[in-house]
């Protein structure tokens, strides 16, 4: 489903420049849940940003499902962000004036759907978030495990083959964050490729698989045992 | 602009910030406001300086006559000046292919006039037929005096407006006949006039009769010419300087006045006026025009202002929409289409709230220099269009770089 090579990434910073990235190769499989770890500044979120198409690489290659994603402009860049891929941020991003139930059926209407089936399709996902009763809310009536639902249903929205989330608990308590985490691990169980930045072991136990960072190279990528989320809720 | 689904996220967004859109509409409207009442009133002081100046042929030459103020020739100052008919006719001799109209004026003092029990006091003069048109004086009733009445002596009079109103009532004045100074005269016209009651409370009879009946001899108090048309206001204002400075070099000479004398001949030169007015017409539309031109500078800049803080508000959500899959020119089209509509919309509301004013007031002022306040339709609908199409591009600019901006970095915005 994705495949990098050699990636390079630097940011300058008034005459300096910082390489961050320093040459990543890396597969994942369709249906795969992984983990990436590392410690702050190890270039965790950098490497997201680029596979999530929201910032791109100085070098080396990236290929989504087969599409080789290079020197894309913007307009292909936002089809592309449309059609394969799901955000989840720590932050959540959620439009402030817009109810939950508008704020997940925004990418359908990016993909030119109509209103009313855009929202059919939205209550489901929230629904699937267990949300119903909460669709006509704005963001900031809702908790923070609230808000990463409403999150995780806009990503999924769209119906993306693969969803990115960084550090999607990092703001959440460890109650709330296994909450999410069962539901991502729910979702990666319908087949969904997902890729989560972390930096909590106890998450990163959850995933499939977890890749080492550490100044801008993987250090380590193993499997794990998958712990079940929902042993802990 | 068709597309429905971006009306109902424009209409959504707008529901949902309501400050932000009450402020941007409230800059437009006002600016938008501002302007047109600016407008009507200059406008209205512009109708009424001109309905002041309305009341006699533009271009008119009026000569009246005083003492003498330097000594000449051996005579002492003080001598006052008397015209002559003589002195008219040679004049209408000499310019008579450049005069349009012409008349002598000869004034009877203490006019009194009766019609039976009624008697007022009224300023009676012995005119010229072309005097109908040197004072501009639409006739309501009858005719104005002829060649004929002029000719034969004719114990004819034509009275103003008010003189029919205070003398004869109801009563239809023409064949009637009125006492002036003791001597009858047959009523055979009434006029009006634009110069308003003032010009309305005279009595004309044939200079003639006139200079005959009132022992007037051959004395005429004053003259009025107009010149024929020119092409254009500047040459119709050279050839009436031109005859006014000939014909008082002329009157000087015949009446023994120093060349350098102000007082003893005058020559009102209603060109020379006209040209005052219309410069301060022009000066109160430049002055209008300025102060509206700045008002919309500073809607511009305010919708500008508004459309920056708008903008720069709504990176990081900018930053959400294109990561997940707007595209940079919908986000301009966003940004764009809700300026457009709620300046467009706030432009109209101004628009119709100050045309509705002017309206609603302006019918209402009643002051000598304000008449009729109003805007041309057009002019303030262009002035909503340019501050339409400011705002636009104000939202264009920054909502464009917001736009193209990575949406790394429009998501980092705090
Ligand atoms: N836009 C930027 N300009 C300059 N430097 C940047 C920029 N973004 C990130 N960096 C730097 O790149 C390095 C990697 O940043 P990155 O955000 O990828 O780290 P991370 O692994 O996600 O860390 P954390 O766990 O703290 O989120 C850091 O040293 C950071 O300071
Ligand atoms: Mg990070």
């Amino acid at each position: 489903m994705i495949e990098i090579k050699d990636l390079h990434k630097s940011y300058k910073t008034g005459s300096n420049t910082l390489h961050v990235l320093k040459g990543i190769n890396f597969n994942v499989a369709e249906g795969e849940l992984v983990s990436i770890m590392g410690s702050s500044g190890s270039g965790k979120s950098t490497l997201l940003n680029i596979l999530g198409m929201l910032d791109e690489a100085d070098q080396g290659s990236y290929t989504l499902d087969g599409v080789p994603i290079k020197n894309l402009n913007e307009k292909i860049a936002a089809r592309y962000r449309n059609r394969f891929l799901g955000f989840v941020f720590q932050s959540f991003n959620l439009i402030n004036y817009k109810t939950a139930l508008d704020n997940v059926a925004l990418p359908l209407y990016y993909q030119g759907m109509k209103r009313k089936e855009r929202l059919e399709r939205a209550m489901a996902y929230l629904d699937k978030v267990g949300l119903t009763a909460w669709a006509q809310h704005l963001p900031n009536e809702l908790s923070g495990g609230q808000k990463q639902r409403v999150a995780i249903a806009r990503a999924l929205a769209s119906d993306p083959k693969v969803l990115l989330a960084d550090e999607p608990t990092g703001a959440l308590d460890t109650k709330t964050s296994y909450e999410v985490m069962d539901l991502i691990q729910k979702i990666n169980e319908e087949g969904r490729t997902i890729l989560i930045v972390t930096h909590e072991h106890d998450i990163a136990e959850m995933t499939k698989r977890i890749v080492n960072l550490k100044d801008g190279v993987i250090i380590d990528d193993r499997k794990v045992d998958q712990v079940k989320a929902l042993q802990h809720v | 602009m068709f597309d429905l689904e971006r009306w109902e996220e424009i209409f959504e967004t707008i529901r949902k910030n309501k400050l932000r859109t009450f402020l941007t509409g409230l800059s437009v409207a006002s600016g938008i406001f501002i302007l047109v009442i600016l407008l009507g009133i200059g406008q209205g002081m512009r109708n009424g300086i001109s309905a002041e100046f309305e009341q006699d042929a533009a271009n008119i030459l009026y000569v009246w006559t005083g003492r003498t103020a330097v000594e000449y020739k051996g005579l002492n100052p003080g001598r006052q000046i008397q015209l002559k008919n003589a002195d008219f006719q040679s004049t209408a001799q000499k310019y008579i292919d450049e005069l349009e109209y012409k008349s002598a004026v000869y004034r009877i003092w203490n006019g009194v006039v009766d019609y039976k029990k009624e008697t007022g006091s009224y300023r009676v003069e012995g005119v010229l037929p072309d005097y109908q048109f040197l004072e501009n004086t639409p006739l309501m009733q009858g005719r104005f005096l002829n060649y004929q009445d002029h000719q034969n002596y004719e114990k004819v009079a034509v009275i103003g407006k008010v003189v029919k109103n205070d003398l004869f009532k109801e009563v239809d004045p023409v064949g009637k006949y009125v006492e002036i100074s003791g001597i009858n005269f047959k009523v055979i016209g009434v006029f009006s006039d634009p110069g308003g009651e003032r010009e309305e409370n005279r009595v004309y009879v044939p200079l003639s009769t006139g200079q005959r009946v009132f022992n007037g001899q051959n004395n005429i108090n004053n003259m009025a010419f107009t010149l024929g048309k020119e092409d254009n206001f500047e040459s119709a204002l050279a050839a009436s300087n031109k005859f006014s400075a000939e014909l008082q070099q002329f009157l000087k000479e015949q009446h023994s006045v120093a060349p350098e004398d102000t007082r003893a001949i005058n020559i009102n030169n209603s060109l020379e006026n006209a040209k005052r007015f219309y410069d301060l017409m022009d000066m109160i539309k430049f002055f209008f025009w300025g102060v509206g031109i700045c008002t919309i500078i500073a809607g511009i800049v305010g919708v500008s202002n508004i459309m920056l803080i708008i903008v720069k508000e709504r990176t990081r959500e900018i930053g959400v929409r294109k990561a997940l899959g707007a595209e940079p020119w919908s986000i301009v089209g966003m940004v764009l289409h809700e300026s457009i509509f709620v300046t467009a919309i706030a432009g109209l509301v101004g628009l119709i709230g100050s045309l509705a004013l002017l309206e609603l007031v302006g019918p209402m002022i009643e002051t000598n220099y304000i008449a009729n306040p109003s805007v041309d339709f057009g002019v303030a609908l262009t002035t909503v269009v340019i501050l339409v199409v400011a705002g636009a591009l104000a939202g264009f600019f920054p909502a464009y770089r917001a736009a193209r901006i990575k949406p790394i970095v429009a998501l980092r915005d705090e």
